[in-house]
């Protein structure tokens, strides 16, 4: 009979192949659920993986989706790390889109060069304010931050379908729940003309990097991995426990609400009632597909935004339900936790002990 | 009570544990342990930590299979294999840790346990059985509002429902307020004039002399002694436990410093839980080149002081710990660090290193603060991973090189590198807590060489320790730490390892010493 066996120290190789292992299962399994579904399985696998990259457009819809993950992603692996669960950063990018917006707004005639930089920085810290209650809650009461942050993002989003029905409605929007279409001045530059390629893609980039020299290299980076693995050790050498719970919420709120602003500001252009297909979500199974390390996360990032551009795909061609997209992020996330088992265990045939 | 070493046919025991051995790799955790127990006694299990109690036990209760060795249960052979067979027999077992549901009631909790259903019938039982022992339980209270007390009762109100013949307590008391104390007691008491036997685990000193009538010592894995406890006084148990053979006294010529470098005063630490001991009124000073010793059972408040002076907890006020003179105690223990204050904590694994990361690593984590780790704030692991091959090189430390993981090291091998780790750090203060504990004969006579050339230095050395031997050896002025307090100190070299015995126990030695020191 299979069984398992703890391996004497964990598996380094197979830190990096369960990922890969995952998404191979995860792949199987969907095309099963396929063909139980009587859809063609080879239409269904070029419609999911191959069609929505094989033209420029479609590459750089791959980037357009896959920035807010890396974005996010990244800030939460590091959240990860120093074993602060927020999973509220759905909420904060709300958030973040709606600050981000106000400055916007507030700024409607202003063609100057200010005006998107203020937007960013007023999303950065509108998500950062929605992290902070979180926060403030586990440092002074022991609240656990999984509850609250997760809450958090449902009175986000009736936050957000309150301004777009009322103070931030178009005024000249037949009353449909949207704020204005922002200005230019308001709006990200491309970069790559004809597609819907932002600069958001290179603000990832630029995350992902500092991401890795904040973790590997700085003295925070280090206290964050010291009070994720062994947090009396972290007591022990002088790091303030309520100081990195702070950092961390606050550094994935910043980034979920730059990756709100960002979307706002670049593919949607205005403020609606849904900014996000669940970025904020996604990014946590992004955090872990990616080892919780920033290089990680870029390649797992590209992935769960395949997912997001297959399930697209697979809708318009093959008809399928869209929600195929969150069948398939799920799985992934199941299949990426069961292959985690390989790390510390490896499988082994045993001969049935006799009782 | 007969001699544990009588004939295990005695056909008055209950249970005689026969020759009983168990060997882990590199430990001999049973080394042919005998051991009787009587209906209607309450046996104490008496030994240090490491000494095989709990594995003697988890043989007893089919958890282990003992390598050899046989057990008799009423005067049959029996054999143990898992802990069924055992509550089968009438062995009922309270642990240490409790196994409970705390969104259930008190009858949901007995009847999971029991493997049956929660009814009216079982409802009555539970009441009927806790009026009886006095164990006061209402089966309809959720767990998750009792107190750890009423949790314990809990556990023991289960096993009674069994109508065990035999119930064993892992260190019950150590949870428990000293008025929860009492109430088990007594239950324990009326327990035993009903015929039951229980085997009583502990360390504790003075409980074993009220409650138990029978105590068996192990030290090392071996029986060292049986005795009666209540012919025998704190001190003189703690001397069975701890090795009767009189350690040579301190080998230390008298330091010459006088200057006060470290000094406590009225420092107190409110215990946060039922699981940790505060600390009463803590004063001591150590002079430039001395080793103070503080002795001490485990569990009297060593981890809490360690925590406080380190820095770990902050003080109310700045002037109860002073370095140099400089009140220190509104710093934090990286700041402490910065003034020359290191510290080296009892557990190794997870408190004094990361078990998942690297050497190099390792020493960055409180390396960084005295020696120059860092390039423009980024950390220079060139320069830690120097700074960590200069530990393994100069205290022997056998591994495979600055980048093995700090879990993949011995006990002995990593203790040596936390110490000198700290050690190469030039502190003014060094700290330490346990500092030999599970570490083999070379690697403890390592440290203690590295620990009395620090102070030799010029360094002052607090040294908390439970091994009387090695404080007796090292320390300068002695004195013990007992449910919080601290004792007075003596000179080391003036007084006995039953003297110490009695500080141990938070008694007061007699009359005016001619060691005392103010």
């Amino acid at each position: 009979m299979i069984a398992l066996q703890k391996r004497a120290r964990p598996s380094q190789l197979m830190g990096y192949l369960a990922p890969v292992i995952a998404l191979g299962i995860t792949i199987l399994a969907g095309l099963v659920l396929f063909a139980a579904l009587s859809v063609p399985v080879g239409a269904a696998f070029h419609a999911f993986f191959i069609e929505p990259i094989s033209s420029l457009y479609g590459l750089a819809e791959l980037g357009v989706k896959a920035a807010p993950l890396i974005i996010i992603a990244v800030a939460l692996s590091i959240g990860f790390r120093a074993q602060v669960w927020n999973i509220g950063a759905e909420g904060q990018l709300i958030l973040g889109g709606i600050a981000g917006s106000v400055v916007a707004l507030a700024f409607y005639e202003v063609e100057a060069w200010y005006v998107l930089p203020a937007m960013m920085i007023a999303g950065v810290l509108g998500g950062m304010s929605w992290a902070a209650i979180p926060a403030l809650l586990k440092t002074r009461f022991g609240v656990n931050e999984i509850l609250t942050s997760l809450m958090l993002t449902y009175v986000a989003v009736l936050l957000l379908s309150y301004l777009v029905s009322g103070p931030m409605r178009d005024p000249d929007g037949f009353n449909f729940p949207e704020s204005r279409l922002f200005h230019d001045a308001a709006t990200l530059p491309k970069i790559l003309s004809g597609t819907r390629l932002h600069i958001g893609a290179l603000v990832a980039l630029a995350l992902v990097v500092a991401g890795w020299v904040l973790l590997s290299r700085t003295l925070l980076g280090f206290a964050l991995r010291v009070n994720g693995a062994a947090p009396k050790a972290g007591s022990h050498a002088g790091f303030n426990q309520s100081r990195l719970v702070w950092v961390a919420l606050l550094l994935g709120g910043g980034a979920a609400g730059l990756a709100g602003l960002l979307e706002v500001a670049g593919p949607i252009g205005q403020l609606l009632p849904t900014i996000s297909p669940g970025y904020g979500f996604t990014a946590i199974i992004v955090a872990f597909l990616g080892r919780l390390h920033p290089v990680g996360v870029l390649f797992a990032g590209l992935v769960m935004a395949l997912s997001y551009l297959g399930g697209e795909s697979a809708q318009i061609t093959l008809n399928l339900p869209l929600a195929v997209t969150g069948v398939f992020q799920g799985m992934l996330l199941f299949f990426l936790l069961a292959t985690d088992v390989l790390i510390n265990y490896s499988i082994v045939w045993r001969a049935r002990r006799v009782a | 009570m007969p001699p544990t070493s009588s004939q295990n046919t005695d056909a008055s025991a209950l249970v005689a544990l026969h020759n009983i051995s168990k060997a882990y790799p590199g430990v001999l955790a049973n080394d042919a342990v005998n051991l009787v127990l009587e209906a209607g006694s309450i046996h104490a299990l008496l030994g240090e930590n490491g000494a095989g109690k709990s594995t003697l036990v988890k043989i007893l209760y089919g958890l282990l299979a003992p390598d050899t060795g046989t057990i008799h249960w009423q005067g049959q052979q029996v054999s143990i294999t898992e802990p069924n067979v055992a509550r089968q027999l009438g062995i009922a077992m309270v642990f240490q840790h409790f196994s409970l549901f705390d969104s259930l009631n008190v009858l949901e909790n007995i009847a999971l346990g029991m493997g049956v259903k929660a009814d009216d019938t079982l409802a009555r039982r539970i009441v009927e059985v806790s009026e009886r022992y006095g164990l006061p339980l209402d089966p309809q209270r959720s767990v998750y509002t009792l107190s750890v007390g009423a949790r314990q009762r809990i556990e023991i109100v289960r096993c009674l429902l069994q109508d065990p013949k035999l119930l064993i307590m892992d260190e019950p008391t150590s949870v428990l307020t000293p008025q929860e104390v009492g109430d088990l007691f007594e239950t324990l008491n009326v327990l035993a004039e009903d015929g039951m036997a229980i085997l009583y685990i502990s360390h504790k000193l003075e409980e074993i002399r009220t409650l138990c009538s029978a105590a068996t010592i192990l030290r090392g894995g071996r029986v060292v002694a049986a005795a009666d406890p209540r012919q025998e006084s704190v001190a003189s148990l703690a001397a069975l436990m701890m090795g009767d053979e009189l350690p040579p006294s301190s080998m230390r010529k008298p330091h010459k410093g006088t200057a006060r470098v470290f000094e406590v005063a009225e420092l107190n630490v409110l215990a946060p839980d039922a699981n940790t001991v505060g600390l009463r009124d803590i004063n001591l000073h150590v002079s430039a080149g001395e080793i103070l010793g503080i002795a001490g059972v485990a569990g009297n408040g060593q981890d809490e002081l360690l925590q406080a002076l380190a820095g770990e907890r902050i003080s109310d006020e700045a002037v109860h710990i002073k370095l140099d003179g400089r009140p220190l105690g509104k710093l934090d223990a990286g700041a402490r660090r910065r003034r020359g204050l290191c510290c080296v904590p009892e557990e190794r694994l997870g408190h004094a290193a990361v078990p998942s990361l690297s050497l190099t690593e390792n020493v960055f984590l409180t390396g960084h603060h005295r020696r120059d780790l860092r390039t423009f704030g980024l950390i220079s692991y060139g320069r830690s991973k120097r700074f960590a091959q200069d530990v393994i090189d100069q205290f022997n430390v056998q591994c495979q090189g600055p980048e093995a993981l700090a879990s993949s090291l011995s006990g002995g091998n990593l203790q040596k590198f936390i110490v000198g780790r700290e050690i190469m750090q030039a502190p003014r203060v060094l700290v330490i807590s346990q500092p030999t504990w599970g570490v083999d004969a070379g690697a403890a006579a390592a440290i203690h060489k590295a620990i009395v050339e620090l102070a030799a230095q010029g360094s002052a050395v607090l040294l908390i320790s439970q091994d009387l031997d090695e404080l007796m050896q090292a320390t300068d002025r002695i004195g013990a730490l007992c449910a919080g307090r601290l004792s007075d100190f003596y000179l080391t070299r003036d007084v006995t390892v039953q003297q110490v015995g009695l500080l141990m126990g938070g008694e007061a030695l007699a009359g005016a010493h001619d060691g005392v020191v103010a």
